[in-house]
């Protein structure tokens, strides 16, 4: 059976603008052909698995705050199951790095990437995770946390509205339904790989 | 209203009639056994959504709505995501002791969940000391959470441990004193017994002064006693990331997460079963027509809706008070609820004895 | 000023006074400045350091101390240098201002400069293994030296103290922070209640909180070194970044201390709107500041509320400024655009909605018998502890300190206003939060008003008309502080009046509310409980990338 084109509900395909970088991604699990039962199975995981990310509070800086709007009456992140924020990086699904990382913060967000349980995503949130953004010049930030951890998606803006991160859920969200559970995608070193394969 | 233990006696007759009886027996345990963890994880799993939607109403929000309709699948997600998480072993840990606490939290937690009274007849074992036996396996549970917190070799978990062992271990204490009251004025422990002592009204109403003390003694000790609410010390958030369960991942936390929501049901149901009549519909004397209507509605509704009731209560507690501080909280157990309690026991006593209540 | 000249020049031989600045310029000696501090702290009743300003003139290093006086409201500023650049070294004044602790431990950090008797003579931004001090002119800026590092940071247990002997020689003596047998946890950098990434190392005996060690600088990014290499509308940007709950009032600040030097004479419009975006972010801030205060406590629907009426306030931002955060609207001699239409239409709305909503605040958190067990008597910190610390804003307020900049030294056109400044004089948590509270009243006030005011205006100029295009300051330096909605935040600038056309500053100092706020974090905590802990830090409110820059 073929691995599907990703829907997610109350937006259509054509609306997201990176469909190549998916296709792509679904023209590669479909090269190598897919057994149906573990297909049907693969499906009902990614379903469940994109439904259900809890995120890591990791706020740094102003991103944070929107962040915090965004779980807040008006945006409401429940609405998309993920509201069960961890505090815990154990029990959390995915890192969305809100704000600057420095020099002294490189190490502490590497362990606590490391210290999640797989399968894990990262979205670097605002302008300074993705490459450093205004603070690029300076002599202790991160010129973008992809130097430290593999990133799944990178969402701009300084800081990026609640809507653009709901947006960047539903890519992360996309992209974990093109995945194949079962089957090794979910262990860390194939999905390195993975991730700079995508980048390219 | 319709007896459940028809059913139950006809399987039995039917078993018996067609294998030997130890055969018989063992296959009953089965279906028993099989028919509550089914119940309990199902049940744990609309709790679980339920305390969402309830949270997301008191806070002006939506609650889950986009996983089927009205979120109702949103739950489902959850537990598959979960089941397929990555368990992680920590080094310089004790590894059996480790992988052993959750499972302690959730045999705590379906032991005192299989003495409920689901309806008539509906009832697992009904022995003469039931209540008394609910009360001792429910602190079980304490010991799961010590050692999560001991043997995940963390700061944080080991604070949290403590911290809940000193909870659970106060306000088990007078969870036992108001039950021992409402026991007082059953006259029996036998559950249900209790229950059919309610059948011309609920103990809440019928006794008087004591039986309310001992319903506001018991919803605050056993907020305390789940950790939840005003009283979520162990796993305090804001101040120890996630307590106890912190070093946990994957399905070992979510054994942590599926008990500490059943639990909550246990202690509605307790509430519903001491105090609002388990499983009796509300009768109110002169009004037939009324109570035979109430009568028509099956007694698993009844139980259900009051359990549910009981559970909307401790959220709305849950999301709208700050949490104690652990001297505080302390206090308020040793200082002010235990003597209540006692006292309130012998008030109940000489009530009892002199035939005051209704 | 001559009154205070005379005065000085009593208690210090040979002063050097410089009194053509907006205020009193004294340049000492190092080998006197000990003894003039203590004297002016003890006879002049120069209780307040404000600011401390590292420097580096290029042929000397050293700090300009602004001091203040809390009961006349007089400032002064003291320069010291040295003209050692090998081994500078200048005498603590720690033991005088208890705040100098890290301001001092900032200025060693920037330019190495090694006061002589600190306590506690560590890095407070930068990696312990760092090389150089990066605000030096003479910082060899090769990322080869500083790579980025991800590994655990060396010797964090220990500190030093530089002790001088009756000759004059100076040695350095090693100390430990926690001793061996301290149960020690460490409470972030990544934490739900630091609000941003900042750690304490805890020492705990049971609940009870023994030592709090601050390690900052987990979000230092550097603004002050950057804004050295941009031009004056540029460096603009980033007030916005630090304090991102008072990003206007930041930024009004630095536009303040640049219109300042150049004379420019701001549009009464302009400068009406820019107040009416300082108070909207200060009702924005304080909103916040209740939802984590009672999120840390637990209450997780009053944050919830908090943030509800937020988001009128952003949605006012939002149609004026075009964005919700880093709104980037003041700027040199007015802002950048017109207000929206519906703008006073939309800021009375909003000002009745949230005071209608206050009460719902109070009924839900204020009242409640365990919010109020938590915060009264808990965390409590006296006025001159307040004063010593140089705690402004609302923490300084509750504790009696009268320090309102706004009525102070009134800037924009505040002294237009009625409207009350907030004291309290519990110094308690609960103080803290009521005094919040009570502001977010007063700036409804101050807000309708305005409204008032601007509709009633007759100009329709929002930016002044002669602005240069290229903005060159004179040689010089100036100082400007706001009440931003945590304290007294102040800008420092100093320009070298170089001729190029893109002239930048030679050093730009933003003196942060949130940095003193985290000094008293120790002294507040001690002998309280762990959940106390969060209780402070949450009623303190400070900002971490407001203390880091």
């Amino acid at each position: 059976m073929e691995v599907k084109k990703p829907h997610i509900k109350s937006m259509k395909y054509e609306d997201f603008k990176d469909n190549e970088y998916i296709d792509q991604l679904v023209a590669e699990l479909n090269a190598g052909g897919v057994n149906v039962v573990v297909g049907k199975l693969d499906q009902l995981l990614n379903w469940s698995r994109s439904n259900s990310l809890w995120p890591f509070c990791f706020g740094t800086s102003c991103c944070a705050i929107e962040f915090m709007c965004l779980g807040a009456a008006r945006y409401d992140m429940a609405r998309f199951g993920a509201e069960v924020a961890r505090n815990s990086p154990r029990q959390a699904d995915y890192i969305m790095c809100q704000g600057t990382i420095t020099y002294r913060m490189a190490p502490a967000l590497k362990r606590l990437y490391e210290q999640m349980a797989e399968p894990k995503y990262v979205i670097a949130c605002g302008a300074c995770t993705v490459s450093g953004g205004p603070f690029k010049n300076s002599y202790c930030v991160v010129k973008g946390i992809d130097e430290i951890i593999p990133v799944d998606v990178y969402l701009p803006g300084c800081p990026p509205r609640p809507e653009a991160m709901f947006y960047a859920l539903m890519q992360l969200q996309r992209k974990i339904k093109v995945t194949k559970f079962l089957g090794g995608a979910n262990r860390k070193e194939k999905r390195l790989e993975y991730v700079t394969d995508g980048k390219d | 209203m319709f007896d459940f233990s028809i059913v139950t006696n006809w399987l039995n007759d039917a078993l018996n009639g067609a294998m030997p009886s130890w055969l018989a027996t063992t296959l009953e345990c089965v279906i028993v056994a099989v028919a509550l963890l089914l119940a309990y994880s199902l049940l744990a799993m609309f709790y679980i959504m339920y305390e969402r939607w309830v949270c997301g109403w008191i806070q002006c929000r939506r609650g889950p709505i986009r996983v089927g309709p009205w979120g109702s699948l949103q739950i489902f997600a959850d537990v598959f995501k979960i089941l397929t998480k990555e368990i992680i072993t920590l080094w310089h840990t004790d590894k059996f002791l480790f992988f052993l606490a959750p499972f302690l939290v959730v045999i705590a937690s379906v032991m005192t969940f299989a003495c409920l009274p689901w309806g008539k007849g509906m009832q697992v074992v009904d022995f003469n000391i039931g209540v008394f036996f609910i009360i001792a396996v429910s602190s079980i549970g304490v010991l799961g959470i010590l050692l999560a917190g001991w043997s995940s070799n963390s700061k944080y978990t080991l604070i949290g441990a403590m911290r809940s062992g000193a909870q659970m271990i106060s306000y088990e204490l007078s969870v036992g004193i108001s039950v021992l009251t409402m026991v007082c004025l059953a006259g029996t422990m036998s559950i249900t017994g209790i229950v059919e002592a309610q059948a011309d009204g609920w103990f809440l109403f019928k006794g008087h002064l004591p039986a309310i003390v001992a319903f506001i003694i018991y919803i605050v000790a056993a907020n305390a006693e789940n950790n939840r609410g005003p009283f979520d010390l162990p796993e305090a958030e804001h101040e120890l990331t996630a307590g106890y369960h912190t070093e946990y991942s994957g399905i070992h936390y979510g054994l942590f997460y599926l008990a500490e929501y059943l639990n909550l049901f246990v202690v509605s149901g307790i509430a519903a079963l001491l105090f609002l009549g388990g499983w009796m519909p509300l009768h109110i004397s002169g009004w037939d027509g009324f109570n035979a209507v109430m009568d028509y509605i099956p007694s698993l509704v009844w139980f259900l809706g009051k359990a549910f009731f009981m559970t909307f209560v401790f959220m709305w507690i849950r999301w709208s008070f700050p949490r104690v501080r652990i001297d505080q909280m302390l206090a308020l157990e040793w200082r002010y609820l235990m003597p209540m309690g006692l006292v309130n026991l012998v008030v109940m006593a000489v009530v009892v004895t002199n035939g005051w209540h209704f | 000023m001559a009154e205070l000249k005379d005065k000085i020049s009593a208690l210090c031989p040979q002063p050097q006074f410089d009194s053509e600045g907006e205020f009193l310029l004294v340049t000492v000696d190092d080998a006197q400045w000990h003894a003039l501090a203590v004297a002016l702290k003890e006879q002049l009743h120069f209780d307040q350091l404000m600011a401390l300003v590292g420097m580096d003139w290029k042929d000397s290093l050293g700090c300009m101390y602004y001091l203040t006086n809390t009961a006349t409201q007089e400032i002064i500023h003291v320069k010291v240098a040295t003209t050692d650049r090998e081994k500078p070294m200048l005498h603590s004044v720690s033991d005088v201002w208890a705040v100098a602790n890290f301001q001092e431990r900032e200025a060693y950090d920037f330019f190495g400069i090694v006061f002589i008797n600190h306590p506690d003579m560590r890095r407070f931004f930068l990696r312990s293994d760092w090389v150089g001090h990066p605000l030096r002119k003479d910082y060899d800026e090769n990322p080869e030296l500083n790579p980025l590092r991800l590994d655990d940071e060396p010797n964090e247990d220990y500190t030093c103290t530089w002790v001088e002997d009756e000759n004059g020689k100076v040695t350095k003596v090693d100390k430990k922070v926690f001793e061996d047998d301290e149960y020690v946890i460490n409470i972030g950098p990544q934490h739900p209640s630091t609000h941003g990434v900042m750690r304490y190392r805890t020492s705990l005996d049971g609940e009870i909180v023994k030592k709090v060690d601050v390690v900052s600088g987990y979000i230092h990014r550097g603004i002050e070194k950057l804004c050295e290499g941009l031009t004056y509308p540029q460096t603009l940007l980033y007030t916005e970044r630090m304090d991102y709950m008072a990003a206007h009032i930041n930024r009004h600040c630095l536009c303040l201390c640049i219109e300042k030097a150049l004379g420019i004479e701001v549009p009464h419009r302009a400068e009406l709107i820019r107040l009416m975006m300082d108070e909207l972010m200060r009702l924005s801030s304080h909103l916040l500041s209740y939802g984590c205060l009672t999120m840390d406590q637990g209450a997780t629907t009053a944050f919830f509320y908090g943030f509800r009426e937020r988001e009128l306030i952003y949605d006012i931002f939002d149609r004026t400024c075009g964005a919700r955060m880093s709104m980037s609207y003041a700027t040199i001699g007015g802002v950048v655009a017109d207000v929206h239409p519906d703008f006073v239409k939309d800021v009375r709305h909003a000002c009745d909605v949230i005071e209608k909503n206050l009460k719902e605040y109070h009924q839900l958190f204020t009242g409640n018998v365990i919010a109020r067990n938590r915060m009264i008597g808990v965390g409590l910190l006296s006025r001159e502890q307040a004063i010593d610390y140089a705690i402004t804003g609302p923490s300084g307020r509750a504790s009696g300190v009268h320090c309102d900049v706004r009525k102070t030294h009134p800037y924009s056109l505040y002294d237009e206003f009625e409207f009350d400044e907030v004291l309290d004089t519990a110094g308690d948590s609960m103080a803290r939060y009521m005094v919040r509270m009570r502001e977010m009243e007063q700036s409804i006030k101050i807000l309708r008003q305005a409204c008032d005011k601007l509709e009633a205006e007759e100009g329709n100029e929002f930016v002044a008309p002669k602005v240069p295009k290229l903005i060159k300051l004179p040689a010089g330096h100036w100082y400007q502080q706001v009440e931003a909605s945590r304290g007294t935040f102040g800008v420092y600038i100093e320009s070298d009046g170089d001729p190029k056309p893109f002239q930048k500053p030679y050093r730009m100092h933003f003196q942060s509310p949130c940095f003193n706020l985290v000094g008293v974090v120790d002294l507040t905590c001690r002998d309280n409980m762990i959940a106390d802990l969060i209780t402070i830090t949450a009623s303190i409110d400070f900002v971490i990338p407001d203390i880091d820059r």
